[in-house]
């Protein structure tokens, strides 16, 4: 084993990690910006927002996110108008601005379903026990309803924001030299895909797995009521009862 | 009789008006399963109704229709003399004309539930906080000391950083039911209250809703228990197949069945 050669490609993808980190920072802020508008637009009831979001989420989830990240940086700098525009080009020439908006748009559409589902399993009565007491319809949702709703989300948003950690690989396609554009690059110059892609690998890996720690740690600090308390799990009996 | 009632009530709204639910002619249909065919209730102030009746003889949504939990298809819901205004929607059905005003007659209808309904993500105190704060708009901290004496009055106030997964039944409708007290609530609706409770804890939320009726609230109880109705409450309603069968005083009604549906409810009772 080469240890100087694993310590200096880890050096080099590590100096990467930033870069990696902008696009996924960006990436999931503005997801979660647009799943959010999408969310709201399912539930208002319209039929005109509810078909626009099913095609939404038909398109950005039932295609690779690959596909969509070439239509945006290959596929609309075809068109004269793009081109032209004094706001989407500065936007869409930029490869680094092209991977942020396809991550945010595919994200958006599985993040809008994974919050129309913890919308919908907010049990009924929760709901209703803030309308009987005479809550009106924005404090019920900011008391009852989302903190409800969020907690029931957050383990498959965990998941979500993984899969936007490693999808953020694929800007290397389009020029971005994060951590997997660093890797291939030392790749081709030295031969030697094995310690390189390992390299790269656990940089991935570790990162993961902080990811996953701070989730853990979040929704163990929002759920104290789904745990047993703290009384009860050290001593079997029960406190007597006072009246 | 009813009509008599409120015909006094619109001419003149005298300051004696006890009238502290007011219900006309209320219909309610699912489809075309009619649960509520013309249902009418007067309950004074002071007054502790115990509402009877089989399974889908129209209890809980008569209660429910009155805090409009469920939109009746028809009939007025009167609360402290002033009217639930409805309005047409489009498909020809009723809705609220004000859902102001709905929120603000739900907060004077404190609503106890089958299955408590107590917020899993807050702490029986906050639980009992929540809507005085935020609804009523009362400083905190005067909510907090109440909230407190009312957890001490029904019990549990040694759980009340406790969260509802981790009481009993028995104490969850408890600080359901503090919750409710919490709102300072005019008249105050049990929809099967202890229906969900194990036996054995049925006992302890029956005694707090004893000494609330002792203390003179008005409460409209839809119960199984005919203890309670029998013993606790100053009416007895009895429903049968979305209609009123019969109203009266419990001693009387229990002692003399005024019709063959409700002798044969409560015989099916005493099996």
């Amino acid at each position: 084993m080469d240890f100087d050669f694993y310590l200096s490609t880890m050096w080099s993808v590590l100096k990467a990690l930033p870069l990696t980190l902008e696009i996924w920072f960006f990436g999931i802020a503005f997801g979660l910006i647009i799943a959010t508008g999408l969310t709201w637009l399912r539930a208002s009831g319209h039929k005109l927002g509810e078909y626009f979001t099913r095609a939404y989420v038909f398109v950005f989830r039932g295609s690779p996110l690959l596909v969509q990240l070439y239509l945006i940086y290959f596929g609309l700098s075809q068109f004269d108008f793009v081109r032209h525009s004094p706001i989407l080009w500065p936007i869409l020439r930029d490869p680094m601005y092209c991977t942020i908006v396809a991550m945010a748009l595919n994200t958006a559409a599985y993040e809008s379903e994974i919050f129309r589902g913890a919308l919908r399993a907010v049990p009924v009565g929760q709901i209703e026990a803030a309308k009987a007491f005479g809550m009106p319809a924005f404090t019920r949702f900011r008391l009852v309803t989302l903190p409800i709703a969020l907690r029931l989300a957050l383990p498959a948003y965990s998941t979500e924001i993984i899969l936007m950690t490693k999808a953020t690989a694929l800007a290397s396609v389009v020029t971005i030299m994060e951590m997997m554009g660093t890797a291939q690059k030392i790749q081709h110059d030295t031969f030697r895909p094995i310690e390189v892609l390992t390299c790269a690998g656990v940089i991935y890996l570790l990162l993961n797995l902080s990811i996953a720690r701070l989730f853990a740690w979040v929704e163990y600090r929002l759920s104290p009521h789904l745990r047993p308390p703290p009384e009860q799990s050290q001593q079997i009996k029960p406190v007597p009862e006072v009246l | 009789m009813s009509a008599n009632v409120a015909a006094a009530a619109k001419a003149a709204p005298s300051p004696e008006d006890k009238s502290a639910i007011s219900v006309r002619d209320m219909r309610k249909c699912f489809g075309d399963h009619e649960v509520l065919k013309g249902i009418s209730l007067e309950a004074h102030k002071g007054d502790v109704i115990s509402i009877l009746g089989s399974s889908g003889s129209g209890k809980s949504t008569m209660l429910r229709c009155i805090n409009l939990l469920e939109t009746p298809d028809s009939g007025e819901v009167r609360v402290d003399g002033e009217l639930i205004r409805m309005k047409q929607a489009r498909d020809g059905r009723q809705m609220p004309a004000d859902i102001r005003q709905v929120e603000r007659i739900r907060a004077n209808l404190a609503m106890v539930f089958q299955s408590f309904n107590l917020w899993s993500h807050m702490t029986v105190l906050e639980n009992l906080v929540a809507a005085p704060t935020h609804v009523l708009k009362r400083p905190r901290a005067e909510c907090l000391e109440q909230a407190e004496a009312l957890l001490k009055r029904v019990g549990i106030w040694e759980r009340r950083n406790y969260y509802p997964p981790h009481m009993s039944g028995g104490q969850q409708q408890r600080a359901a039911i503090a919750r409710a007290l919490a709102m300072n609530p005019k008249v105050m609706l049990f929809d099967e209250p202890t229906s969900a409770l194990d036996p054995e804890l049925v006992g302890e939320v029956l005694r707090v809703m004893r000494s609330l009726a002792e203390e003179g609230r008005t409460m409209l109880v839809v119960t199984h228990e005919m203890g309670f109705a029998r013993d606790v409450s100053s009416k007895v309603m009895f429903l049968h197949k979305g209609e009123v069968d019969s109203v009266g005083e419990p001693k009387e009604m229990f002692a003399k069945p005024p019709t063959p549906q409700f002798k044969q409810f409560i015989a099916n009772f005493n099996k």
